[in-house]
């Protein structure tokens, strides 16, 4: 894996949780600032697309969420319905359409809005739930914070972190384990 | 309980703030998976497509050979099968073969003896199960015996639920046996409390053509009442030639490979088109379209049809035929309604069924093969209307209108099809009125996709069955899976992209004014966008497929680095090399044309002739001495002939770097 910085370090395929200080959307200066903005559109509409099931520059509402993180996006949930509630139709029908979705996306992109989590903060998110500091967490403890607090879990995701994260033996999540299985995994 | 209040309150709220983190970024990691896991698919599904269009190139070729080569070189005696006519008339029997062929007794498969039992097709199944072959003579003469009693059986067939319980209908199968016999384990072998439909395409890709359709028409003359077989688009000769069913056959079955395609090639043709349960529910492989005449599919002579690949000759007599260079452009699926150049590529269901400029009146044949095309190639969209469908090059889209068009003419409650890929084996669309039923799990690799079927009860209300075949006994997780899939898809995508070296090399170039060897991130997927005319998302892909500069430009050589092509010799002309890579299937076809008695050996001349038409029918200038060197450098113990195989394995894309995928 090659150690430069890439000009748009939060796409797939590259280390999004840890990143160098300057990353984010470094512009290419031989674009300028118009070149950037269709550059960032052209992302968009990339990504739009790959959720476009039927090559009809519509997706599915609960496909929002994917797309806008697939472009590097860190949004919780409560930001997310706002985002929402702009691109949605007056009725909303289950469709978003890209007219729509794409000013409102490429503004987010331009002001950097849902920035990433790095490594070191969501090590800390996880010691902060591991009270006795012993490197893991026993999954009734996971569950209980992960699906009664902050914006809760359903059970099909807690279940799938748990398949992921779990040791059966000892039914405990080593949660440095489980973040670098992730991060060594988008590499 | 009971400590300090204040500290218990902001270890809370720390607790919570946490909390919002880690399902923010679970939330995170999910998305990418899941859109890693679109693109992979996005790139299998591309690809095929591409392909699939690719292939009616090539059939417009043979089209062209067969109609106008007149002069009788080897060439044009090739695509012709003369001495091999006399199967398809009525007057072998089972007898004929009996006598003709010689079943050693050293053959330790299952001998089958007519009328078939519940006992040979369980002798079958086992056989089947332990990796045996079928020996070539009762393979004949189950053909034979199939294509009889298909020959009775109307275009459309007619079922009724009322004297079984459920109906099962299974959809694309893929040449996949295991997911046959999962499903008939499952559910259930056929037999009279238990009825079967299978919707087409049962061969082509996976490695067991042969068998599933051994199993399936040992059913059907078992139990013709409860076994119901519907034609799939790959239930051709022509598609069967690029897609693996003819090759399967010829290596095993050396002796009578030929034959057995010969006789398959009708079979196939007299397979019903549709069957309808009740009178409510359609069950046809690929869709409809706007002008759907069941009555009239019923009442066609559906066996004149053996391919849909190439127009009815009354057609191609009428139509133009100059020898067009093949236009490079893909069709679009992103454009709506683009105007097709090249008449034969594509029949327009909206449009006029005469060709333009024509005086004539509409030729029936026309109108014949269109409805079977529609009914085979057709996909379902959400958009209302009916369009060309952009990226097979046959059949129409359809939306939730013309379905309840035809509903509403006919009475219809239901359609069933199949003919697309499903990731989890099936899918409801047009309100609950259209349902895709596709059987073949993993059909791009391993964990890309389950299989399903439907049972349909007498009030027929569907109830879906899904399943996985699994190769490991560890079941992979998703991370694991997706991660299997995205590399299987990339290096699928990196062969296409080295086979496209050099129209990539000048693409690249053309933006590259100083020649530093590195372009714009922008400037790289517009590039990568015209030469392979895929409509990918080439932005997301690139950090997978091209490094980066310090500065952010895509230095674009590096997009071949890790691959090469496998060649022969050294002194061969990288352009040569390229094409022939790039052609590695259409000639793989071409040659199982030539190559007669399926040797795997071809004359030198052979080739070298073939070559030339198929590269002037290209547009390709390929100069004698260096494909004559080739050949040579092949032919290794200089016998006049080469391994075709071996030859074409030579300009197989090699990745010098296995990716650890699994390290």
């Amino acid at each position: 894996v090659s150690s430069v910085i890439t000009w748009d370090s939060s796409y797939p395929g590259e280390k999004a949780v840890s990143f160098p200080e300057s990353a984010g959307h470094s512009l290419d200066p031989q674009i300028g600032i118009d070149g950037a903005v269709a550059e960032i559109e052209k992302k968009i509409i990339e990504a739009f697309e790959v959720f476009d099931h039927e090559c009809n520059k519509t997706v599915d509402v609960r496909e929002i969420g994917s797309i806008v993180r697939s472009l590097g996006c860190f949004p919780t949930e409560a930001e997310l319905h706002e985002l929402l509630a702009e691109v949605e139709e007056e009725e909303p029908t289950g469709y978003i359409n890209l007219e729509k979705f794409l000013p409102v996306m490429t503004k987010v992109l331009l002001h950097r809005s849902y920035q990433p989590i790095p490594e070191d903060v969501l090590l800390h998110a996880f010691e902060a739930l591991d009270e006795n500091k012993c490197g893991y967490i026993t999954k009734e403890e996971l569950v209980k914070y992960l699906t009664e607090e902050g914006e809760p879990f359903t059970q099909e995701e807690m279940e799938d972190m748990l398949s992921t994260a779990l040791d059966p033996e000892t039914n405990t999540v080593h949660y440095r384990d489980y973040i670098s299985m992730l991060v060594v995994d988008e590499t | 309980m009971g400590c300090n209040s204040s500290v218990a309150y902001r270890r809370s709220e720390k607790a919570i703030r946490a909390a919002i983190l880690i399902q923010n970024w679970y939330r995170f990691t999910k998305a990418r998976l899941e859109t890693r896991r679109r693109y992979s698919l996005s790139i299998f599904q591309s690809i095929e497509y591409a392909d699939e269009q690719d292939q009616l190139q090539l059939a417009n070729f043979f089209t062209f050979m067969l109609d106008h080569c007149t002069h009788p070189d080897s060439v044009s005696q090739i695509l012709t099968s003369p001495g091999i006519s006399q199967v398809v008339d009525e007057g072998l029997s089972l007898t004929e073969f009996e006598n003709k062929i010689d079943v050693p007794d050293s053959y330790y498969g299952p001998r089958l003896s007519f009328p078939l039992t519940v006992e040979d097709a369980n002798a079958l199944l086992h056989a089947f199960r332990n990796e045996q072959l079928l020996h070539a003579r009762y393979v004949l003469q189950l053909l034979c015996e199939t294509r009889r009693v298909l020959k009775e059986m109307p275009n459309i067939t007619h079922l009724s639920t009322s004297y079984s319980k459920e109906i099962t209908v299974c959809g694309d199968l893929h040449g996949n046996l295991d997911d046959l016999l999962l499903i008939f384990y499952k559910n259930g072998l056929p037999s009279e409390q238990n009825p079967y439909v299978f919707n087409g395409d049962f061969v082509d890709r996976g490695k067991n053509s042969m068998e599933i359709l051994i199993i399936l028409f040992a059913f059907l003359l078992i139990y013709p009442n409860d076994l119901h077989l519907n034609r799939g688009n790959h239930e051709d000769y022509i598609m069967n030639l690029r897609y693996g069913f003819t090759k399967e056959v010829s290596k095993k079955y050396k002796d009578h490979g030929k034959l057995i395609l010969c006789l398959l090639r009708d079979v196939f043709s007299w397979l019903p088109l549709a069957t309808i349960i009740d009178s409510k529910v359609l069950i046809l492989h690929g869709g409809i379209s706007d002008t759907t005449d069941l009555d009239f599919l019923n009442a066609l002579e559906r066996s004149k049809l053996k391919s849909l690949m190439r127009p009815p000759k009354s057609v191609r007599d009428r139509q133009d035929q100059p020898k067009e260079r093949i236009p490079t452009t893909r069709l679009s699926k992103h454009i709506a309604n683009q105007n097709v150049a090249g008449k034969t590529q594509h029949i327009s269901s909206s449009g006029s069924t005469e060709p333009s400029g024509s005086n004539l009146p509409p030729d029936p044949a026309l109108k014949e093969w269109k409805q079977i095309l529609d009914i085979l190639w057709s996909d379902p969209r959400s958009q209302n209307g009916c369009t060309p469908n952009k990226s097979r090059g046959g059949g129409c889209y359809f939306g939730p209108d013309v379905t309840a068009k035809l509903f509403e003419r006919y009475n219809l409650k239901m359609l069933i099809r199949s003919h697309e890929f499903k990731p989890e084996g099936y899918e409801i669309s047009h309100d609950g009125k259209v349902i895709t039923i596709f059987s073949a799990s993993n059909y791009y690799e391993e964990g890309s996709n389950r299989g399903a079927y439907i049972k349909l009860n007498p009030e027929l209300i569907p109830r879906f069955v899904q399943y996985q075949v699994s190769k490991y006994t560890r079941r992979q997780n998703l991370q694991e899976r997706v991660g299997t899939i995205e590399s299987s898809a990339l290096k699928s995508l990196r062969e296409k992209i080295y086979a496209h070296r050099s129209e990539l090399t000048s693409a690249f170039a053309q933006y590259d004014l100083n020649s530093t060897g590195r372009i714009s991130v922008s400037d790289w997927a517009a590039a990568m966008e015209s030469v392979l005319q895929l409509e990918l998302p080439w932005r997301m892909l690139r950090a997978q497929l091209v490094q980066m500069t310090p500065n952010g430009e895509a230095d674009y050589m590096s997009c071949f680095y890790d691959l090469k092509i496998g060649q022969p010799t050294k002194e061969v002309q990288p352009a040569l090399v390229e094409t022939l890579c790039r052609y590695r299937r259409d000639l793989e076809i071409i040659f199982n044309i030539i190559d007669k008695d399926h040797s795997g050996l071809i004359s030198l001349e052979e080739f070298g002739q073939t070559w030339k038409l198929f590269a002037s029918h290209l547009g390709i200038d390929v100069y004698d001495e260096s494909l004559d060197k080739l050949i040579l450098s092949i032919d290794y113990n200089k016998d006049g002939h080469i391994d075709f195989n071996e030859f074409l394995e030579a300009f197989h894309v090699v990745h010098r770097l296995e990716k650890k995928a699994n390290s």
